[in-house]
């Protein structure tokens, strides 16, 4: 459904992405793992076309999203939907206009249609009744759940996640992560999710693969690939870094 | 590279740029229909709200314009040839380049501030997830709110000039009243109006393709979005005192 061929991406001289290959197929629950600043959240916004690649291939059934103008684009996204590290909701908009973006902009559901959708989307995530609200109203966890709710209220076929639990608590945390994981059963569709914290990682994916230094470094099963002995890996998984600590 | 090769580079890429913003917009406007919900927002921000600042201004301009006139004519015995200068004045220069100065103060600041600040905390990338092109949702309508408000505030800043210099020199300059009026009448030509409104709405589209593309473009933080917003109002503002220059070499051969 999704495979990356030698993918590169540079920022200035900082070479990000060194030669990316992976395969992602219909329905998978995947997690991308890896040191902060290594390229995660760059890698997944190249699979919906927010960054275009210095060299390679993006190809989403079949189609090359580097070969593609914006508004080609645009066309292709309908198919995913996105939650953004810091949830990025339109401030300028309530809850319910948020949620009811893509609605309103597509045009095809009536005012009646789309406040049923946006309801039954904020009750998946549990969060009734907030229609009103303005996002600087909401907690950080709330924020990221109407997030959710906006990138699942068109029903698309793939959900990419940018870091979903950074900077919650313990408990947002997993709460976000059962949703996420509700989300992928219920609705029965492809989830992407970058993320370096290891128990969300467990909970929302089936498979890992670990982006280190600019490649995908290894894949498997999740469980796996959090109990393996490769000391990249083993260090990463366990957070241990290689800095000597002075005794005095 | 050289610093100086290096801000030429600068220079041309975001000229390029600019162009590029400016066919998208064309793209948009061939393709798309604009969002009424929208531009009626974006016209009563940018139109509605910006009128007692420009008001204010194109008042306080025809007052001071009054009295320093008449104060240079009075000596030679031509006080009634005030009304004439303020109102030819205010209507094919001063009137739609203050109002245009104050636009640019106000709403491309605001405009580039916004922008800007959704560019940094991914708000329009999260559009562009969500299928739908900035320039269509962002740009389009301040675009068109901009171009169709300010000819409507530079016709208030006009007529409110002209006023409030009338009332100076007749009232507290003692200008003949009759006179003043009729020399203002006699060579103030429809041409000079339609220069000014012609000007106004090229100096709208100025501000809204400036500040938008700065605030798109914006990057790095808060730091990012006050630099990205003072560049928009510098930028604003000397494109519209350099294209008012050849506007005018170009409008008064048009009209001749």
């Amino acid at each position: 459904m999704i495979e990356v061929r030698g993918v590169q991406k540079s920022f200035g001289s900082q070479e990000v992405l060194k030669d990316v290959n992976l395969e992602i197929q219909k329905g998978e629950a995947v997690v991308v793992i890896g040191r902060s600043g290594g390229g995660k959240s760059v890698l997944l916004k190249h699979l919906i076309g927010l960054f275009p690649p210095d060299k390679g291939q993006i190809l989403v059934e079949g189609q090359d999203l580097a070969c593609m103008d914006e508004r080609a684009l645009l066309e292709v996204r309908k198919r995913f939907g996105m939650l953004f590290q810091m949830a990025a909701l339109f401030d300028s908009l309530n809850v319910f206009e948020n949620v009811g973006f893509v609605l309103r902009r597509r045009g095809n559901h009536t005012e009646g249609e789309i406040q049923k959708l946006v309801a039954e989307a904020l009750e998946m995530v549990e969060l009734p009744g907030i229609e009103s609200k303005k996002p600087s109203e909401l907690s950080g966890g709330m924020r990221k759940r109407v997030g959710l709710a906006r990138a699942i209220v068109y029903r698309p076929e793939i959900i990419l996640y940018d870091e979903p639990t950074t900077g919650l608590d313990p408990v947002a945390s997993d709460r976000i992560d059962k949703l996420i994981r509700r989300v992928w059963k219920n609705l029965n569709v492809t989830s992407i999710a970058v993320t370096h914290d290891m128990k969300s990682a467990r909970t929302i994916s089936n498979r890992c693969l670990m982006l280190h230094e600019g490649r995908i470094y290894a894949t498997g099963p999740t469980e796996e690939m959090l109990s393996s002995k490769d000391p990249v890996i083993y260090n990463f998984v366990n957070g241990i870094s290689l800095t000597q600590v002075d005794p005095h | 590279m050289n610093p100086m090769v290096q801000r030429l580079s600068n220079f041309f890429t975001e000229l390029g740029d600019l162009a590029t913003l400016v066919l998208e917009i064309l793209r948009s406007l061939r393709h798309q229909r604009p969002s009424w919900r929208d531009f009626i927002y974006q016209l009563h921000f940018i139109g509605v709200k910006s009128q007692s600042v420009v008001i204010t201004t194109g008042a306080a301009t025809g007052m001071v314009l009054c009295a320093q006139t008449y104060f240079q004519f009075h000596k030679v015995k031509m006080d009634t040839a005030t009304g004439a200068v303020v109102s030819v004045g205010m209507s094919s220069e001063l009137g739609p380049v203050l109002a245009a100065l104050m636009l640019t103060a106000r709403v491309g600041a605001a405009v580039a501030a916004e922008l800007g600040t959704m560019k940094v905390t991914e708000q329009i990338d999260a559009l562009r997830t969500l299928g739908t092109h900035p320039v269509d949702h962002l740009v389009m309508p301040r675009m068109l709110a901009c171009v169709a408000s300010a000819p409507l505030l530079t016709g208030e800043a006009i007529l409110l000039g002209i006023g409030a210099s009338y009332m100076i020199g007749v009232n507290l300059l003692g200008i003949d009243g009759a006179y003043y009026f009729a020399n203002m009448n006699r060579y103030t030509i429809p041409a000079d109006v339609f220069s000014g409104l012609i000007k106004a709405t090229v100096f709208g589209g100025i501000i809204a393709l400036v500040s938008c593309y700065k605030g798109l473009t914006c990057r790095g933080g808060a730091e990012g979005v006050g630099r990205a917003t003072t560049e928009a109002v510098v930028a604003s503002s000397i494109s519209i005192l350099v294209v008012n220059f050849f506007m005018t070499l170009f409008l008064t051969r048009l009209f001749k």
